[in-house]
């Protein structure tokens, strides 16, 4: 309720800010009398919130261009892309199945991981030519390095607690190292 | 000598006595090395809390290292700096900028389900490492290879699991788990156990001289994975197996040369090498296949998304403006001035200021704390270093290795030992008698020299008259061998002056011996 009301109020402030603007267009001439005036508009206007507007553009003489393109750009692709795997192999679904702990043999699972295949294929149909592959945000930043005091562990009587198990401040694991999709559902 | 057994390309190899050079047919064995050097630091890789051993188990531990949600790896400085002082020691090139990947498998020591290493690109790449082998029949012939380093990474190490077979369960202690390690991947350039074996040894000796592992192959400090495989010269390398489970450098040397056997005796009896991962049982001396590898482990490799690259400098010039002064950077030029004497530049030395040969300095450097100890004796005797070296050497070591003990246990203090070599420099004993005292001195440690020697009336009877008495006495006794003697054959001489010794129960002065026997009978 309070978020309409402050669109409201929002709007009615950009109104008196807009029709100076529009007055400049026509007395451009007249800049430092316009920026007084709306400067002074601004202050009188009854309906401003009480925390300073931020007004882009204000100086500026160029038309508000917005990068937002006001028809989608994009076609929805055919169904004439790259094919992917036609049948997923039963020794790939094991692989799968081992690497990431979920049992999906079932066929509506088949059938869901085949969909999600093909729709990653789309990705095959950019071009990427010339195009460094990114990693993170990060990646053009640097890594801090810090230095080599001890400041933190000793906090095993809160880490034990955390496990459902444990046997003499131990941890405890089944006993086969390897976890493997049978032993271990979630 | 087992005829199955590779000469390899180098013709001094030691179980082969064929000397010619490998026929095209005789298959080789190729051996490269991944080596995990555990990094000595106050603190763990990615997060602050304490490195150490023998802890209560999950005491050091952190937030970080147990995984929970919303934690977040923040780099070790030092880790970085040991891994780039070992690449410059090993000279390898150092990649300004490198990038951390995650490897996921699952495992129950790996509480995050993956491992920060990395793939991409390593802090360094493309070294080498300088190794000697001790060859020749003799065991006194320096055999200088290299072998090539194709990266050093950081990555980090998992935690202990204990299993407990009787109770069907595994216990997780993660106190080692984001421990920094370097992993360095040797080339597959060497082709027996032997190599394999002398170069741990010398990278053992140039991260102990660097300070950045301590290189305790037993502790774990320093892991060594083998990668075995058999050829033909000149032919494409042959299916490779791993070999793990070695816990120190003679262990790595049979169970490669086993691992060598095996697979050319399976591919004479028409078999394929398997592409596996196999365990060396030190007690049978066989590698064993590791259970359920599964096929090849997909590791699903993704760059790390928490960690921006590592950037390392050339000089502080090359520091951006703003990090300048800030502790968090690592600048190359200050830590290549700081790099303490490495084992080959010790060897250098010792051979250029003691007069040694270069076997010798090999020797010293081998052991721990031999070259102190002889530096030590060099410098309460007036003997000349060259000959201090056998006694060092031969006679000490000998008894260190006998009663396998290290040189720090050593009964016998360098002191003690220049004083015993004073006495034999000096001439009151013999060589001889010498190693006899030294004998008694390691069993009795806290007996001096002189003491021994006056006890047993060991000093070296230099009285001429005694001596010429003896000597009379002997060469009656043995008329033929006089006659033989000054008929021409000098090698007589050697058997009158054994009998003489043996008179004298080798107190007499060899030298005076042989003067008057040569006297007497000419």
């Amino acid at each position: 309720m309070l978020g309409i009301h402050q669109i409201y109020g929002r709007r009615r402030v950009q109104l008196n800010i807009i029709l100076p603007l529009l007055c400049r267009y026509y007395y451009a001439s007249r800049t430092d009398n316009m920026l007084s005036t709306n400067v002074k508009t601004l202050r009188k206007t009854r309906n401003t919130p009480s925390r300073p507007v931020t007004v882009a553009r204000l100086y500026s003489s160029n038309k508000h261009n917005s990068k937002v393109p006001k028809v989608p750009t994009w076609e929805p692709l055919g169904e004439d892309r790259i094919p992917s795997l036609p049948q997923v192999s039963s020794d790939l679904v094991d692989k799968l199945e081992r690497l990431a702990l979920v049992d999906f043999r079932t066929k509506e699972g088949l059938v869901c991981l085949e969909r999600a295949i093909r729709f990653a294929d789309h990705l095959n149909m950019v071009d990427t030519t010339g195009v460094e592959p990114m990693d993170s945000v990060l990646e053009h930043g640097q890594l801090f390095l810090r230095g080599d005091t001890v400041t933190e562990g000793d906090c095993a009587e809160k880490l034990l607690p955390l496990s459902n198990t444990t046997v003499e401040e131990y941890f405890v694991a089944p006993p086969v190292g390897n976890k493997t999709s049978t032993s271990n559902r979630h | 000598v087992q005829p199955g057994k590779p000469s390899a390309t180098s013709p001094r190899h030691w179980k082969s006595s064929d000397t010619s050079p490998t026929s095209p047919t005789r298959l080789v064995g190729v051996v490269g090395l991944e080596i995990h050097a555990q990094i000595q630091s106050n603190t763990k890789l990615f997060s602050g809390s304490k490195v150490g051993f023998s802890a209560p188990p999950n005491s050091l531990v952190s937030f970080f290292d147990a995984s929970l949600p919303g934690t977040l790896p923040v780099l070790n400085r030092r880790c970085v700096e040991a891994a780039v002082m070992t690449a410059l020691a090993l000279n390898c090139t150092i990649n300004k900028k490198s990038f951390f990947d995650r490897k996921h498998y699952f495992y129950a020591d790996l509480p995050a389900g993956y491992q920060i290493t990395q793939q991409r690109r390593a802090v360094a790449v493309d070294g080498q490492l300088a190794y000697s082998l001790l060859g020749g029949r003799k065991r006194n012939q320096i055999q200088s290879r290299t072998v090539r380093i194709k990266q050093i990474q950081l990555e980090q190490d998992s935690g202990k699991s204990l299993h407990d077979d009787q109770r069907s369960q595994t216990l997780i202690d993660l106190n080692r788990a984001g421990v920094g390690l370097m992993e360095l991947v040797m080339e597959p350039d060497m082709s027996c156990g032997e190599q394999a074996a002398a170069a741990v040894r010398e990278l053992q000796l140039v991260l102990q001289a660097l300070g950045t592992c301590q290189g305790n192959m037993s502790e774990g400090q320093l892991r060594v994975d083998a990668n075995v495989s058999v050829h033909r010269p000149g032919e494409e390398l042959g299916v490779r197996t791993e070999v793990k489970n070695i816990n120190s450098a003679r262990f790595l040397s049979r169970a490669i040369d086993y691992e060598i056997q095996r697979q050319i005796e399976a591919l004479g009896r028409g078999e394929a090498v398997l592409n596996e991962t196999r365990t060396y049982d030190s007690k049978s001396g066989h590698t064993i296949p590791m259970r359920d590898k599964e096929g090849l482990q997909d590791y699903r490799f993704m760059p790390e998304p928490n960690l921006p690259p590592l950037v390392v400098y050339e000089d502080r010039g090359s520091v951006p403006a703003g990090l300048l002064g800030a502790e968090g950077v690592v600048v190359l030029e200050g830590l290549r001035e700081g790099l303490p004497e490495l084992p080959s530049v010790k060897r250098a030395r010792l051979v250029r200021s003691y007069g040694l040969l270069p076997e010798h300095s090999f020797t010293l450097v081998n052991e721990d704390g031999l070259m102190e100890y002889f530096e030590a004796v060099v410098k309460e005797t007036r003997k000349e270093p060259r000959k201090l070296i056998g006694w060092v050497t031969n006679e000490l070591l000998g008894h260190l290795k006998h009663h396998n003990l290290s040189v720090s246990k050593c009964p016998v203090s360098p002191s003690a030992l220049a004083e015993l070599l004073e006495l034999q420099e000096a001439g009151h004993i013999s060589s001889t008698v010498a190693k006899q005292v030294l004998g008694e001195m390691w069993r009795d440690p806290g007996r001096r020299a002189p003491e021994v020697v006056r006890e047993q009336d060991l000093g070296l009877v230099c009285d001429s008259s005694d001596l010429q008495r003896v000597c009379q006495r002997v060469l009656d006794s043995h008329p033929d061998l006089v006659r033989a003697l000054q008929e021409g054959n000098k090698k007589v001489l050697n058997r009158l002056m054994g009998l003489v010794q043996k008179e004298t129960k080798g107190r007499a002065d060899p030298v005076l011996v042989r003067s008057l026997l040569e006297e007497k009978t000419s």
